[in-house]
């Protein structure tokens, strides 16, 4: 059974831990099919050639082995988000197996192809069309070798469950695996093969249970922290107290003495090490040190005048028509500033990796979005080809765009070279808030003028902080320009942590500021929200997920605003993906505490391959979103991180969960696109204007805070 | 200070040698090589490390090893039977009750001490009892869902 290979591929299990590397793979693997791409060549579904085009390698996509499983080879990596399953499902699909006939090996950099990493609901629409074409590719050649063997024209084959069979006379067939027996047939493919077409579908588009799920349920499931091999040690670092403090003094004297503890010093980084995690973490502390602190700049509260007021060059990242004619064409003008702090990833999995040198080549499992990043940055690091350096990607324990950066295997690397024996490396979760590359801190400041006709002429929108994804304007504004800033006048950056992407990275910023802003448009110009939006989209494929969403949430028009209902609504545009979210909140005018009770979310996935994988996205979504609307703020006083674990970082819980109901636009004959970030970038909006539908206080900042809420209640007009 | 511990383990009995105030979290994971059971905060706060000491629901990353000496611990590898799963396994494979899988182990066993303790839950007793077990991915609602199956099946067979 391949299963076997499967395990060790994608897990590494104890008895055959080093898999051959993929040249001598793919020469190991005897009979069977196998198509090869050059990644970046490959003609996919829709004629396009997308994808990087760092490594024009070959790269086995997939191969069907003898026993007639399939085993798609893919750099993308399962966060969650559903990928073994709806790949396996694509591919399963094209090739007319059996959805449990494809094993997924995902996430190896010695077996798999180039990929530049699992994010931004990227792996639907560019890695799909490619899986497809590979798929059809091999489904020909199959048909192909059953016509010399069934003697029968290929027109006249058909095939269903991995069997090919003479559709005139059912009783003539032959299995892919008797056709792949004794057969070796490596192909390249050149040229875009003949895809199915809607209709032609027996797999996609159906809801199908996750392949992965098994596993997960009964622990089976390995991630990186869950790997042991031969000799290996565990490894805590020593965090400092402050970002970019330099130790002064160590003195490992009492740990020295603990037996089976060992010290380990790479310039600012230091480790115990121990066979186990838990003795090693308290040793961390008997080290004695000192550290040079630097002073701080801002906290989480002068974080955003601090931007606005040291704000250095900016960029106009879109522009049209001319500002000040539109505003003279305006009949109110309305200017407001909002601001968003710095969120944590806070994925329940740790970052967490394994380094292990053997003779002169290097494995490293980590919990990674982006193993092949991972591998360019340790060969650059230690001067190493990359046939010796081999990243693999167990289980991942969430990503939501944390795990791009991959601070924990560099680390793990650095321990493992200098102690010569393998380094596993578990961030604790304090680790984890403090090494976090945030999603940064913002402030957005907009100005902007409405005519007559309720119809938006002016907008100018600068952002502070932050870059520009999802401030691309869905509004028809005639006069428009958006700005960037994001160093200080010293060109230095603003930002004091590290901050990375987060879950569809500025979007959640933008799209708070500016469906917020839009909706204190419409209440300034007397419009409905939903009839004010309308009035500014002419974007069609927007307009149907508008109203197919205003339909399902049932939302009528106010006679008055706010009109007590605690109805909002917010759009939003994200790869490609025009979403729209209804909302319902109660709110208690007393504590400030904030109930959602319903969410809407309609939005056009194109080709959807999963519709029971996309809802769960959008619940997903949705729910982790109530977290940065409502509670997730990361504190800080310079450099000194202060939220270090959930206590104090508030994740959304069972209780704050409302009824999330869900609309996926038929676009069929539409590319498919991702459904795993869209939905969460229009939560700070719908909950705002939400909010301020049910009490008439407008809140500029979020999370919305009981303190903030109260605070907004009572200076409300 | 090391002492001998022996309790019993997902039905078999165990014995270690190990410094006694060791959590039960790490001995698991590290000593007897049972990685079902997760590490997320090491604070008792989002239980991912859940496990059963007899029959009643506990957080093994606060609990030290001698506090059980002599029990019966519960694992998520011990709750499928001769690869049979669990209803309450069935239930969250059935509805998609998870995505990055990480929280599961624990969310299973804490549904299983739930149902232990009150078989016919309402929503409201589901949510509440689920309510300090966190899930970064946002599966609740189809946990919810599951648990609420797992309780009718369980029914059903009881
Ligand atoms: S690891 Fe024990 S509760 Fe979080
Ligand atoms: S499924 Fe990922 S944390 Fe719950």
């Amino acid at each position: 059974m391949n299963e076997d290979k499967l395990q060790v591929a994608e897990h590494g299990h104890d008895e055959d831990i080093y898999p051959l590397s993929r040249r001598e793979f793919l020469q190991s693997l005897g009979s069977g099919i196998v198509i090869f791409f050059a990644v970046g060549q490959v003609p996919t579904a829709r004629g396009q050639s997308r994808g990087k085009k760092e490594r024009p390698d070959f790269n086995a996509y997939l191969r069907i082995g003898e026993d007639g499983r399939v085993t798609c080879f893919t750099g993308k990596v399962e966060l969650g988000q559903g990928p073994i399953t709806s790949l396996a499902q694509t591919l399963a699909d094209e090739l007319d197996v059996p959805l449990e006939s494809v094993d997924m090996v995902m996430g190896d950099t010695d077996l798999c192809p180039f990929d530049a990493g699992t994010w931004g609901s990227m792996t639907t629409p560019y890695f799909g069309p490619v899986l497809r074409a590979a798929g059809a590719e091999a489904r020909a050649i199959l048909i192909g070798l059953a016509a010399v063997r069934l003697k029968v024209p290929k027109d006249r084959l058909a095939v269903k469950d991995g069997v090919v069979f003479d559709k005139t006379n059912k009783s003539q067939k032959v299995t892919y695996a008797q056709l792949t027996e004794g057969k070796k047939i490596q192909k390249r493919l050149e040229q875009e093969p003949q895809i199915k077409t809607v209709g032609q579908y027996n797999l996609i588009g159906k809801p199908v249970n996750r392949l992965d799920a098994r596993k997960k349920v009964t622990g089976e499931a390995k991630y990186t922290g869950d790997i042991r091999i031969a000799g290996m040690v565990c490894a805590k670092i020593l965090r400092p107290p402050y970002h970019g403090a330099k130790v002064k003094s160590l003195d490992t004297s009492i740990v020295d003495k603990i037996e089976g503890a060992q010290v380990v010093r790479d310039g600012e980084l230091i480790a115990v090490l121990h066979k186990y995690p838990d003795i090693a973490e308290k040793a961390l502390g008997s080290l004695q040190v000192e550290y040079d602190i630097p002073k701080a700049r801002f906290d989480d509260k002068t974080v955003f005048d601090y931007f606005v007021d040291n704000a250095g060059n900016s960029k106009v990242t879109a522009q049209g028509g001319n500002i000040e004619s539109g505003q003279k064409l305006a009949k109110y003008m309305v200017e407001e500033t909002y601001l968003n702090g710095y969120v944590s990833h806070a994925p329940m999995e740790p970052h967490a990796a394994l380094a292990h040198f053997e003779d002169n080549k290097l494995t490293v499992w980590a919990s990674t979005q982006t193993p092949f990043g991972l591998r360019r940055d340790l060969t650059r690091e230690l001067g190493m080809s990359e046939e010796n350096v081999r990243v693999i990607t167990p289980f991942v324990g969430g990503g939501f765009g944390g795990k791009i950066s991959n601070g924990q295997a560099m680390q793990a690397v650095k321990l493992a070279k200098i102690a010569k024996k393998p380094v596993q490396l578990v961030w604790t979760r304090e680790d984890e808030f403090f090494y976090d590359t945030f999603r940064p801190a913002a402030v957005v400041k907009i100005k902007s003028g409405i005519a007559d006709s309720g119809k938006i002429v002016s907008w100018n929108y600068d952002i502070y902080g932050m870059g520009s994804r999802g401030s691309q304007l869905f509004y028809d504004v005639p006069n428009h320009r958006t700005t960037v800033c994001r160093e200080l006048k010293n060109g230095e950056n603003m930002h004091t942590v590290a901050t990375g992407p987060w879950r569809a990275p500025d979007n959640n910023t933008n799209s708070f500021a500016r469906e917020s802003h839009i909706d204190v448009m419409a209440a300034r110009a007397k419009i409905d929200p939903l009839e004010f939006r309308l009035k500014n989209i002419t974007d069609e494929r927007f307009r149907r997920v508008l109203k197919a969403g205003a339909d399902k949430f049932g939302w009528t028009p106010a006679n008055k605003t706010p009109s007590g209902r605690g109805y909002g609504m917010a759009c939003g545009f994200d790869v490609n993906v025009p979403v729209v979210l209804f909302a319902e909140v109660k709110v208690d005018e007393r504590t400030g505490s904030i109930e959602v009770k319903r969410v809407v979310c309609a939005q056009d996935l194109g080709l959807v391959i999963n519709p029971e994988g996309a809802t769960i996205q959008v619940e997903g979504c949705i729910t982790m979103g109530l977290g940065y609307a409502l509670t997730e703020e990361v504190h800080f006083q310079g450099g000194d991180v202060i939220d270090m674990n959930f206590d104090s970082y508030e994740l959304p819980r069972f209780s704050w969960v409302p009824k999330i109901e869900t609309v996926l636009i038929e676009a069929d004959e539409s590319p498919s696109r991702g459904g795993g970030e869209p939905a969460i970038i229009c939560m700070g909006g719908v909950l705002t204007n939400a909010v301020y539908d049910a009490t008439g206080a407008r809140l500029f900042q979020i999370p919305m805070t009981p303190e903030r809420v109260r605070k907004a209640i009572a200076s409300r007009a | 200070m090391n002492e001998t511990i022996s309790f019993t383990l997902n039905g078999k009995s165990v014995s270690l040698t190990t410094d006694s105030q060791r959590t039960l979290l790490w001995v698991l994971r590290t000593d007897l090589g049972l990685t079902g059971t997760k590490y997320g905060c090491g604070k008792a706060m989002c239980g991912a490390c859940t496990v059963i000491v007899n029959d009643r629901v506990a957080r093994s990353c606060t609990l030290p090893i001698r506090s059980i000496k002599g029990k019966n611990v519960l694992t998520i590898e011990g709750l499928a039977k001769n690869g049979k799963l669990h209803p309450i396994q069935e239930a969250f494979v059935k509805h998609d009750a998870l995505q990055c899988g990480f929280c599961t182990p624990g969310m299973i066993l804490n549904a299983y001490s739930l149902l232990l303790k009150n078989p016919e839950p309402t929503r409201e007793e589901i949510i509440e009892g689920m309510e300090y077990n966190l899930c970064r991915c946002g599966a609740h609602i189809r946990i919810i869902r599951a648990i609420e199956t797992a309780a009718q099946e369980m029914k059903g067979a009881g």
